[in-house]
């Protein structure tokens, strides 16, 4: 009796083994995962780059999307925090648990910008380990890239020498495009800009851009009448190129900025699906590259 | 039900023991990698103006009603201490600690399963039932300031369960889950006589089923059964001479509950506005003796009888709550119960033929994520003949580990 039940149970369990079953936290690690897997993995993506990815819920269809998947790949760095535990522990899905192959964190891979000197909610919700936004800056991505085809070649064994194969040749793809990118923004190098929240510091950085002001604020803040305010006032003593946000960010406070101090307000995709052009991770970049230099000029 | 259980336990073990040796991996990188579990310590107070009235009840209910906090004026309403932490690579562990005046109630306290796999999860200690919606949420996320009568009828506030809980997650696109719980079954409307026994004073079972539509919409429906055995449960009633009189029911308690909830976003992105809609219905069955203490003594009717008693009473609510714009929120709940019909055999009580309902209006103001203050308003109409009009400011902040909310 108790033999059959746990057939019975258990064949109502099998999930489909054709493929590795990888659930991605954010659309640029599942677009990572399907230039790394190819054919030999199915991808579902738990979010949009029109979503804010600090106020995602553990819905229901995540939870059920959790549950039969063989690799986790979240950001990490707490970005997650409010959502992706809860998804973890409500799926029943021991592969996928914080410490286990299965989960896999991008932040862990890569050095982290803006790590608090203090921890203290009295400077908004800032990230304890550092800036969870890493996808932004190339030289991430390709570390990401290569930490994580070895991990799905380590968790799909007799797939291995496919994920390695298809690795090194993003690796390869990414490479040349990261030059290519790296020459085609060299006008944007030490560019003054405004951005929306601290989720673009990563690019900034790469291409040696200036972040001088955050329309937030604090972290996590929305940005107020009075914040606006002391930001026109500094926009006018040093002006800005640009006033710059990502795809989620309402646009109101960014464009009422941008009309005040007269400077162009610039949307960026942030990740991959936040604009047309935007495909894939390439698109990605290339997209947000002509998007700035429209404005360098 | 006690055999399912079982085997469902036996076979969730056995994948456990085999889960044990694939453990490895690499540490995620989070700040609270110390060993110390995660804190967070809730503060909630509030300030309300309404009626001074003595014993607060729902008039043709008995009530197991475990209110904090004071009445009127300002009060510390339910400041709470949580901790939670994984135990080690199996298990899970959290304990809320409600704080009040020389007392320290243990509200939760419970590990759960974190490696059996196949969809398997059991949960064992002091928690909180999954029966319907709002039970498994803290009052600190509720979003109005009390909770509502149909919760108040059913459980008091919420249902504790002491006991054990497993869970079972379809492995299908569409979220399908399946719950059993057998617990001691000491609270409302199980008796603490009810719970001293071998086997379990309580047993529920509940299924849920959600999704999403499109990206700007997700849903959860669920259909619950609870069934406790109380013995000698206090109540109180009037008789039919107009006295109070001390009651104590034993017998069976069986509750349907059905719960559904909506959240709207417009593309799924909830920061600058979004909308919550939440309903559930409840219906109740009780059956067994009713025992009358002696009371002639003050003028009472009851002459220390015992008879059969029997009730079927039922009730629901409504709540919608709107984000109008970044911090703010709007929100209206009705509430509506019917006492039924209740048969006291040959005990001098009259069944009071009522449905209790109220009107709530709430408006929210949330600086950050971790600070919240409230204005609500609410025409309470749960006991006959008296109109509360009540007026309730409330403050909700958390300290600490940023937890995840359930959806």
């Amino acid at each position: 009796m108790r033999a059959l039940f746990c057939v019975l149970l258990g064949a109502a369990a099998v999930p489909a083994w054709a493929a590795l079953n990888v659930f991605a936290c954010t659309p640029e690690w599942g677009a990572l995962a399907k230039e790394l897997g190819g054919d030999k993995v199915t991808v579902y993506i738990a979010t949009t780059a029109l979503q804010d990815p600090h106020r995602i819920e553990a819905r229901p269809s995540l939870i059920a999307r959790a549950r039969n998947a063989d690799l986790m790949v979240c950001t990490g760095a707490e970005l997650e925090v409010g959502w992706a535990p809860l998804v973890q522990r409500q799926s029943g899905n021991p592969r996928i648990q914080a410490g286990r192959p299965g989960y896999f964190e991008a932040a862990a891979v890569v050095p982290l910008l803006d790590k608090p000197a203090r921890l203290d909610r009295s400077m908004g919700d800032v990230h304890p380990a550092g800036n969870p936004h890493v996808h932004l800056d190339p030289r991430n991505v390709a570390k990401i890239a290569a930490a994580l085809g070895e991990r799905m070649s380590a968790l799909d064994a007799a797939e291995a020498q496919g994920y390695r194969a298809r690795t090194t040749a993003f690796l390869q793809r990414w490479q040349d495009a990261t030059r290519r990118w790296e020459t085609q923004a060299a006008p944007l190098k030490g560019m003054p800009v405004v951005a929306y929240h601290r989720n673009l510091s990563y690019l900034f950085h790469w291409l040696d851009m200036r972040e001088t002001a955050a329309l937030e604020p604090k972290p996590g803040l929305p940005p107020g009448t009075a914040h606006l305010a002391e930001l026109l006032q500094q926009l006018r003593r040093e002006p800005a190129k640009a006033v710059v946000r990502a795809a989620y960010n309402e646009p109101r406070a960014a464009e009422w900025l941008a009309e005040r101090a007269g400077v162009p307000s610039v949307m960026l995709p942030y990740t991959v699906g936040g604009t047309d052009r935007a495909k894939d991770l390439f698109g990605l970049y290339e997209d947000t590259i002509a998007r700035l230099l429209q404005v360098a000029k | 039900m006690h055999r399912i259980l079982f085997y469902a336990m036996a076979c969730a073990l056995s994948a456990h023991a085999a889960a044990q040796d694939s453990l490895e991996g690499r540490a995620p990188a989070s700040a609270a990698s110390a060993f110390n579990p995660d804190i967070s310590l809730i503060l909630q107070g509030r300030y309300v103006d309404q009626k001074d009235i003595e014993e607060r009840h729902i008039t043709g209910f008995v009530g197991g009603d475990h209110e904090h906090g004071g009445g009127r004026g300002f009060s510390l309403d339910h400041s709470e201490l949580v901790f939670s932490g994984n135990i080690d690579p199996y298990f899970r562990g959290y304990a809320t600690l409600a704080l009040a005046d020389e007392e320290v109630e243990v509200e939760e306290a419970w590990f759960q399963t974190l490696g059996l796999g196949r969809g398997f999860g059991i949960k064992g200690g002091r928690f909180l039932s999954g029966v319907g919606y709002i039970n498994e949420q803290h009052p600190h996320v509720w979003d109005f300031a009390d909770q509502n009568l149909m919760y108040r009828a059913l459980f008091g506030e919420h249902l504790l369960q002491d006991g054990v809980q497993v869970r079972w997650l379809a492995p299908t696109e569409t979220f399908l889950e399946f719950g059993v719980e057998a617990a001691r079954g000491q609270f409302f409307p199980g008796s603490e006589a009810g719970g001293d026994r071998n086997g379990a004073g309580t047993w529920a079972a509940f299924a849920k089923v959600g999704g999403d539509i499109g990206s700007s919409h997700s849903w959860r429906a669920g259909i619950n059964h609870l069934s406790a055995r109380p013995r000698e449960r206090e109540g109180h009633f009037e008789d039919v001479n107009g006295i109070e009189a001390l009651t104590g029911f034993s017998g069976d308690s069986k509750a349907w509950i059905a719960d559904f909830v909506w959240k709207w976003a417009p593309e799924g992105n909830p920061a600058q506005r979004n909308f919550k809609l939440q309903a559930e219905y409840f219906q109740r069955e009780e059956e067994g003796e009713l025992f009358c203490e002696d009371n002639t003594a003050d003028g009472g009717a009851c002459a220390g009888l015992a008879d059969a008693y029997g009730s079927k009473q039922s009730g629901w609510y409504a709540q919608g709550v709107f984000q109008f714009m970044p911090r703010w929120r709007a929100g209206y709940r009705y509430d509506r119960l019917d006492s039924g019909t209740a048969s006291f055999g040959a005990i001098p009580i009259a069944h009071e033929d009522y449905e209790p309902y109220r009107h709530s209006v709430m408006l929210d103001y949330a600086p950050s994520e971790f600070s919240r203050f409230r204005l609500q308003l609410a025409r309470d109409r749960s006991m006959r003949s008296v109109t509360d009009n009540q007026v309730t400011l409330q403050y909700v902040h958390s300290l600490g580990a940023h937890g995840a909310h359930r959806f």
